[in-house]
């Protein structure tokens, strides 16, 4: 038998500004706490204002900043601030998505963290009433040379397939690097896109009061407490101690939750629904009373504890209100649909309990053994939570790179392999091989092919989405203006070269500790940057997440702003790859060559250079990537070429290269340079933006009603071997790699890293 | 052709299923809930879907091997119907006797999803004479758990009768399966257990079309 009074007085206790401390509050914002309250808080209420107010939940260091990004456009119908963004795609149907990290708990335990970060963003899109239909994954670990890399990749590797291949959600596209700055702070953010039809999107506003509150899910349990605090922390070495606040993911109830969540929206039976994702029933129930109202004025809300479906005994008030346990939704119901509701969930065979109801209180009213444990105001634990304009330091400029002070490579052959066979450029077809890319049958085409951006057929329509996931963090570093840009600009060009209206983003701001002003400096900026060619592009922002404190030991990982990019294919039948280059066809350049190699690939990986060293980064000229991306967009339409891709890390070799192996063809380039520039390497492995080359025939090209662009020649198709011409005339050089030679050092990097034992 | 759908929790390939059935026979199949579906009366085909049911706990199949639709599907299979098992369907149909051995987890113990080549050894059943004349196609596979596993007197007498409809092709078995088995027959020649996903492979995307003889062939045999 429990002694509930022994338990009450422990919940109802007064705490101090030290219980304070220890829960991450800190000194000013104990002030703010008691000024909103007129009183101390008890336990359960310093818990959830803790929560609450953690970066994770309030976005407290980002929020004023995030406000800078463009969130709307013709085709965007749910901006930032419900569980996903939404845009209009035609026929009375929508596209919504997501991408949210999972970091912290994936360094710790990496199946697990992995699995349950796919679990989470899933259930953003269907709390909105969308199908999922692709789920994408962004990856970055530390060096391969670090001790726990190996582990870490296997881990998350299994953890997102286990999750998603379980579910039955294709996961098509995704990106995987290294670097030594994630050594102790990996990144794993997750992508998920859902389709829904316009009339039936459900939000977590507008819940109005006297109405029933309906937990639905799995039970209750202690798992992943206090885990949104966790995330809004720095670590240190040994947090791998933090693994009882990891969260336990099952795809299985998370299948059985999305036909059932899908079952009963097709009733018209909610009102409001919200996910409980990090901070749980606290966080759900609150942000369902914040936005509830007719106005979105908010509501209040009152919880009977004791009917909260649990999993294990003597859970206390705290506990279930702070459990992140998985797999779990809250909705508010019409009172006439419970019945509806509790048949549907009998069904599947999942909980489904009333645990309160709405009220005009605007007060958070929470009971266990029935009496109250907390009562105190909604508003500041949501719009009315702390908002701090930190101290930001301007980041230093870099000088350009001088390529000169650097050898030219003796054998071009051999440092096309040598970028080809790199971490962050070899083939990840061990990582992608482990996802089911191809349930629900509506998959063109994904990593498969290793195509700049997914192809995901809408279901029985001849439509599809683009879909892409984009982030150089080496640019951002370098500078986080221009990376900025340049991040949201590949989203871009990555969705234009499969011949998809580019229309919003989702973005997943990775930074270290906001309280450093140097840190705050590249978090200001990049967030700028990207605003600017949301602006330019129109290509606002719909979703997004931000993981900060991302460092170790006091050493912050590279900017990592990830960017999600979803654009729409009108006819399936214009579409490119990067695969359909056919012997005899030319290859093209579309934009402009200047040889810049500054943070380039190059220079990391051949010349070995890091920090300030490597140079600025290539600038992006917005104006010139919509030019340019229009007219590569009318190419496909007109069906004017064989194969496009997006020219990125490594140049226009390593992305001539990549089209060779993807078409089987092998492929001969002369560089794009000035007759006055006596070196090849930056014609060659410049990263210079805005380009991407095309593979057509003559015939093709001869129809290009050039719009100003004139194409230039890089070489032509045909062969088995990939053929690099430098030099001129009788100064001229050939080196020849064979398709296969490259293919197998493409290839053999990550199995043979991933097989062998330190 | 009267064609149904068993749809388990879990199972996550019953709309492929139902998709690739609708276009090859032009009808939609019966979806059949696990719990309180019985297949109707009439059908000549039941497919049992891939997927995780019961979240492949305890073992893939066994849960799901012992749920009440599945006398109804040794019914229907002892009356003569048509069976097609994939994948989570295979090991289903493993669980329940209606097939002979099981499937063990890969022996790369990871799951694996690509594009499979494929020998058609036989175009002599029913499953199978649309491929007359075509030995090797490319059809997906997506599992953890596709190693085939039985004993030699089993192998031998399966093999004997012909019963191995589709083995992966030389050289690229995927998951260590006995003999590179990749589809295996009942005696009465009825039931198919497949680990590559003909339903995948109808055309039109990234899983090819070489699956779609398949359903073809019950066409004519149905």
């Amino acid at each position: 038998m429990t002694d509930t009074t022994a338990i009450l007085d422990h919940l109802t206790a007064e705490q101090d500004e030290a219980a304070g401390l220890e829960h991450g509050i800190k000194a000013d914002e104990w002030d703010r706490l008691i000024t909103r309250l007129n009183r101390k808080p008890n336990l359960v209420e310093l818990g959830i204002y803790s929560v609450m107010w953690s970066e994770h939940c309030s976005y407290k260091s980002s929020r004023r900043h995030l406000s800078k990004f463009p969130t709307k456009n013709a085709r965007v119908i749910q901006g930032p601030g419900e569980n996903a963004g939404v845009i209009d795609i035609g026929d009375g149907q929508a596209a919504i998505f997501k991408m949210e990290s999972h970091n912290h708990p994936s360094y710790i335990e990496p199946y697990q963290g992995a699995a349950t970060g796919v679990g989470g963003i899933l259930r953003d899109v269907f709390t909105m009433g969308a199908r999922p239909i692709a789920l994408v994954n962004a990856l970055r670990f530390g060096s391969p040379d670090h001790p726990k890399t190996r582990n870490l990749v296997a881990g998350v590797v299994a953890g997102i397939g286990g999750y998603g291949n379980c579910v039955g959600v294709p996961t098509v596209a995704g990106e995987t690097q290294f670097d030594e700055g994630y050594n102790g702070n990996i990144l794993v953010n997750a992508m998920a896109v859902g389709l829904a039809d316009q009339d039936k999107i459900f939000y977590a506003r507008g819940a109005t009061p006297g109405n029933p509150i309906f937990y639905v899910g799995s039970k209750t349990g202690r798992d992943g407490i206090h885990g949104a605090t966790m995330a809004s922390a720095e670590f240190s070495e040994g947090d791998e101690e933090k693994r009882p606040t990891v969260q336990v993911g099952d795809p299985f109830t998370e299948k059985l939750l999305i036909e059932a969540c899908l079952e009963l929206m097709a009733t018209d039976a909610i009102q409001a629904i919200q996910d409980m994702g990090a901070a749980g029933l606290t966080s759900s129930s609150v942000e369902m009373a914040a936005s509830g109202g007719e106005n979105g004025e908010g509501i209040g809300v009152v919880m009977d504890l004791d009917k909260v479906p649990q999993r294990e005994e003597g859970m206390t008030a705290y506990e279930i209100m702070l459990s992140e346990s998985q797999e779990r939704m809250l909705m508010v119901l019409y009172p006439d649909k419970i019945d509806v509701a509790k048949q549907i969930f009998n069904k599947y065979d999942l909980d489904a309990e009333v645990i309160g109801e709405t009220t005009d209180s605007g007060h958070l009213v929470l009971k266990q053994f029935g009496q109250v444990v907390c009562d105190i105001p909604v508003a500041p634990l949501a719009d009315d939570a702390p908002n701090y304009d930190r101290p930001w330091n301007e980041p230093p400029k870099r000088a350009p790179l001088d390529i000169t002070k650097y050898p030219e490579p003796a054998d071009y052959g051999e440092t096309l392999l040598k970028l080809m066979s790199s971490p962050d450029m070899a083939s990840k077809r061990w990582v992608w091989e482990q996802y089911d890319r191809h349930v629900m049958g509506d998959t063109i085409d994904s990593s498969q092919s290793g195509g700049d951006a997914a192809i995901v057929r809408i279901h029985n329509t001849n439509k599809a989405l683009a879909i892409c996931s984009d982030c150089n963090p080496h640019y951002v570093a370098a500078d986080p203006y221009e990376g900025g840009k340049a991040v949201v600009a590949e989203a871009y060009r990555n969705l234009t070269a499969v011949g998809a209206s580019p229309i919003a983003i989702t973005d997943n701001l990775n930074f270290g500790n906001p309280e450093k002003p140097n840190t705050m400096g590249y978090i200001v900026k990049a967030i700028e940057g990207m605003a600017e060619a949301c602006r330019e592009l129109d290509f606002p922002v719909v979703s997004g997440n931000v993981s900060l404190y991302n460092e170790t030991d006091g050493v912050a990982i590279p900017p990592t702003p990830v960017v999600g990019g979803v654009g729409l294919i009108e006819d399936l039948a214009k579409t490119a790859t990067l695969k359909g280059a056919q012997p005899g066809d030319m290859l093209y350049v579309i934009g402009e060559t200047a040889g810049a190699l500054g943070a380039s690939l190059y220079a990391r990986v051949v010349l070995g250079l890091k920090g300030e060293d490597a140079g600025a980064p290539p600038p992006v000229n917005l104006a010139e990537e919509v030019r340019i991306g229009g007219f590569v967009r009318s190419l496909i339409e007109r069906g004017l070429v064989n194969a496009v891709h997006d020219v990125s890390d490594g140049g226009i070799a390593c992305a001539a290269a990549e089209m060779a192996l993807a078409s089987g063809c092998g492929v001969t380039l002369v560089p794009d340079r000035d007759p006055e520039e006596t070196r090849s390497e930056p014609g060659l492995f410049g990263e210079d933006q805005g380009r991407y080359l095309i593979a057509a025939t003559e015939d093709q090209c001869r129809e290009w009603e050039s719009h100003g662009f004139l194409p230039a020649v890089l070489g032509n198709f045909g062969g088995d071997s990939i053929v690099l011409r430098t030099g001129t005339g009788k100064d001229g050089t050939e080196y020849t790699v064979p398709l296969k030679t490259l293919r197998d050092a493409h290839e053999g990097w990550l199995p043979t890293y991933m097989n062998s034992v330190d | 052709m009267k064609t149904a759908v068993i749809v388990f929790p879990g199972s996550n390939c019953d709309r492929d299923a139902h998709d690739a059935l609708l276009k090859v026979t032009g009808k939609a199949p019966a979806m059949v809930w696990h719990k309180d579906g019985t297949i109707p009366d009439g059908t000549d085909f039941v497919m049992v879907p891939g997927g995780f049911s019961y979240g492949d706990y305890l073992r893939c199949g066994a849960i799901a091997g012992n749920s009440p639709v599945i006398s109804q599907l040794k019914a229907h299979a002892e009356r003569g119907g048509y069976v097609l098992g994939v994948c989570n369907g295979f090991q289903i149909l493993c669980e329940t006797g209606l097939l002979p051995g099981a499937l063990m987890r890969n022996a790369s113990l990871h799951f694996v999803c690509k594009p499979q080549p494929l020998t058609v050894e036989t175009a002599n059943t029913a499953f199978t004479s649309a491929y007359q004349g075509r030995d090797d196609v490319v059809i997906p596979i997506a599992h953890h758990d596709g190693n085939y596993y039985a004993d030699d007197a089993t192998l031998d007498r399966i093999e004997g009768e012909g019963h191995v409809a589709f083995r992966y092709a030389k050289g690229s078995n995927p998951n260590g399966s006995a003999r590179d088995i990749a589809g295996i027959l009942s005696t009465n020649g009825r039931v198919l257990g497949l680990m590559p996903h003909p339903e995948r492979a109808i055309g039109g995307h990234e899983g090819g079309e070489d699956g779609l003889a398949l359903f073809e062939s019950l066409l004519t045999a149905a």
